[in-house]
């Protein structure tokens, strides 16, 4: 498992504002790559266009070619779902679902998806906890509403249910903004397990945690406000950190921006 | 303790114990050197006023020509406004003062709207218990007069169920999906247009939609007056009620839930079946509870459309003209006879409780169907 993904000349829109501008990288299948950036640099948006989630909001769309294994995912007659269903997304927030058990959050996407056998569902329940490092904490009480675990716990929930549904690639949107250290630090070890599995990418704010975490960092910017985002380089996160190859990354990176 | 909590033994208030540093400190501002502590009536303060404004108009009512329940109460009501406040103003300074009043006044203000509520009921239920006995709900009024004792409203009862009943199933389904096309999927100027049809349909008396099932199904396409016509003319005006609360409660459910099933691979209808509408369930059962008790006191257009019957009948499409509670009150409550009017407000109290039992059972049912404990 973990596809390869690679962005060639991705524009994606907002109605007419365009928010992100000709962005071109490849995503190397089983790694960890973290993009980083100003706010509104499009990181976000390009994170959501690759698994066709951008589409969702009213007005938007997407420009361009995103290939997943050679295989184009705004090609025509590609299905939204089936590519969500192979790129799984952990959001920014945890949001389980409020009228739902722990175990039911766990296998909502596989009961959604017609997984009716209760055997395979108990099976990707535990499977899935145990990925998500949360199994300990709550095999006891899966049957209690997901909502009523501590934020943290309630981030790993959604991360396993994310898992459960066995994607190629896991997209996270800022995971521990949310969180505290301790909670960071478990999702940030859950990353290390996972990636033996899955393609991460994921976007944060925090440069400590792209350094930690991933093996290569792309870096986005945008010149103004109301300027599209465009991505300025993309490289080994060793690299990135101690000899970027652009000097609007080494201002960044050491804080020297705007 | 700080230094500036030392207790000033010249102030009456330092001796009772004062919870949390706050509380009973004194009344005097140089009790607190910090200046974190301000003066405050102690916490037997506001239970003493109250009793000691209970004697007070106790005293006035006795001593003076006043009288009455409601004369008692708004004296006791003034007074308590009235002394509190310049207490505190005098004790507290005047954002405790403010807060005293405002405090005050929310009580009595909900209490004053709590006043019409339990006064219906208890006028309905001291009337209506003469005749809330076995026949009342086991005969109708076939074969009895205005004069004649006895009789029931078993045919009103019927009637109102099943209009009712068929309303809420012709209305539920179609005002959720009219909820869930404006909020999931309706844009541009359809999803308006239908917006702003639901809301002229919101404020269409309920006569009207009475008229309306009259002059098209009735007269127009000659089906006559039955327990159906009725509920076609109940479902014009539960459509809107429900909609509209529909459409709010699905607005309420975060779009980070929609997204986060989209993420999984759910299909959109399916995350709205089985995320959007279980989230807003509550609400929307309520929605529906409210739409229910509106339209199950409605007079007028059941008149129109049942026309009304004094026996039973069962059946709510060929059975011809049916009766229905409200329009069983409407008419007994027109005789001028005692035992007419009896039967008029027993029907009236089962009107209230069927409507209380209705929004019981819904509660209960809503509270079941989302976990939690």
């Amino acid at each position: 498992m973990g596809k390869r993904i690679e962005s060639i000349g991705l524009d994606a829109y907002y109605g007419t504002f365009k928010a992100i501008e000709g962005v071109t990288l490849t995503i190397e299948p089983k790694s960890v790559t973290a993009l980083i950036g100003p706010s509104g640099c499009g990181k976000s948006t390009f994170l959501r266009s690759i698994n066709r989630m951008h589409e969702v909001v009213p007005g938007a769309r997407v420009e361009g070619k995103l290939l997943l294994d050679d295989e184009d995912v705004y090609g025509p007659g590609v299905d939204a779902t089936t590519v969500r269903r192979t790129i799984g997304m952990v959001f920014q927030r945890p949001n389980p679902f409020p009228t739902m058990s722990i175990y039911d959050n766990v296998v909502a996407g596989l009961k959604l998806n017609g997984v009716k056998k209760k055997a395979d569902l108990d099976a990707a329940c535990e499977r899935s906890l145990k990925g998500a490092n949360l199994w300990n904490e709550v095999k006891d009480r899966l049957g209690k509403p997901g909502a009523g675990l501590s934020g943290g716990q309630q981030q790993r929930l959604c991360i396993a249910r994310a898992i459960a549904v066995e994607p190629q690639v896991l997209l996270m949107d800022e995971p521990c903004s949310a969180l505290d250290p301790i909670s960071t630090l478990a999702i940030e070890d859950l990353m290390t397990e996972l990636k033996d599995r899955f393609t991460i990418v994921i976007v944060t704010h925090n440069m400590q945690q792209a350094a930690r975490v991933s093996d290569r960092t792309g870096f986005f910017t945008i010149e103004a406000t109301g300027q599209p985002g465009r991505l300025v380089e993309i490289d080994d996160t060793q690299k990135i950190f101690t000899n970027p190859g652009e000097k609007r990354t080494e201002d960044y990176i050491t804080g020297r921006f705007g | 303790m700080s230094a500036g909590s030392v207790r000033d033994p010249a102030t009456p208030a330092a001796g009772t114990p004062s919870p949390a540093g706050t509380g009973a400190a004194g009344t005097s501002p140089a009790s607190s050197t910090s200046g974190l502590r301000t003066p405050s009536l102690p916490p037997w303060g506001v239970p003493a006023v109250v009793a000691g404004i209970a004697v007070l108009t106790g005293l006035l009512v006795l001593a003076t020509p006043l009288g009455g329940r409601t004369a008692t109460v708004v004296v006791f009501a003034l007074l308590l406004v009235v002394v509190q406040t310049a207490l505190s103003l005098a004790v507290e300074g005047r954002r405790r003062a403010t807060d005293r009043l405002v405090t005050t006044s929310v009580v009595l203000a909900f209490l004053l709207a709590l006043l019409p509520l339990f006064s219906v009921l208890e006028y309905t239920a001291t009337r209506g218990i003469h005749r809330f006995d076995v026949d009342f709900f086991y005969r109708s009024q076939r074969s009895i007069g205005a004069r004649d004792p006895g009789g029931g409203a078993y045919h009103a009862l019927l009637g109102t169920v099943e209009q009712v009943g068929i309303a809420t199933l012709i209305a539920v389904p179609f005002g959720l999906l009219v909820a869930v096309y404006v909020v999931e999927y309706g844009r541009g100027r359809l999803a308006a247009t239908i917006r702003f049809f639901v809301d002229v349909m919101t404020g269409i008396p309920s006569i009207v939609a009475g008229l309306f099932v009259l002059s098209f199904w009735i007269l127009g396409l000659r089906m006559g007056f039955s327990g159906f016509a009725a509920a076609l003319a109940l479902t014009v005006l539960m459509l809107p009620i429900i909609v509209r609360s529909a459409e709010e409660m699905l607005r309420l459910v975060p779009s980070s839930l929609r997204e986060a099933s989209l993420a999984l691979g759910v299909p959109r209808w399916k995350t709205i079946l089985r995320i959007v509408l279980p989230t807003a369930l509550p609400g929307i059962v309520t929605g529906v509870m409210l739409a229910v008790s509106r339209v199950m006191g409605e007079t007028a257009p059941v008149l129109l459309t049942a026309f009304g019957a004094a026996s039973i009948v069962r059946d709510p499409f060929r059975g011809g003209p049916q009766s229905s509670l409200p329009l069983f009150i409407y008419q007994q409550a027109g005789d001028a006879q005692q035992t007419a009017v009896d039967r008029a407000w027993t029907a009236a109290l089962t009107l209230i409780l069927l409507v209380m039992l209705l929004n019981l059972l819904a509660r209960l049912v809503t509270r079941r169907s989302t976990i939690g404990r």
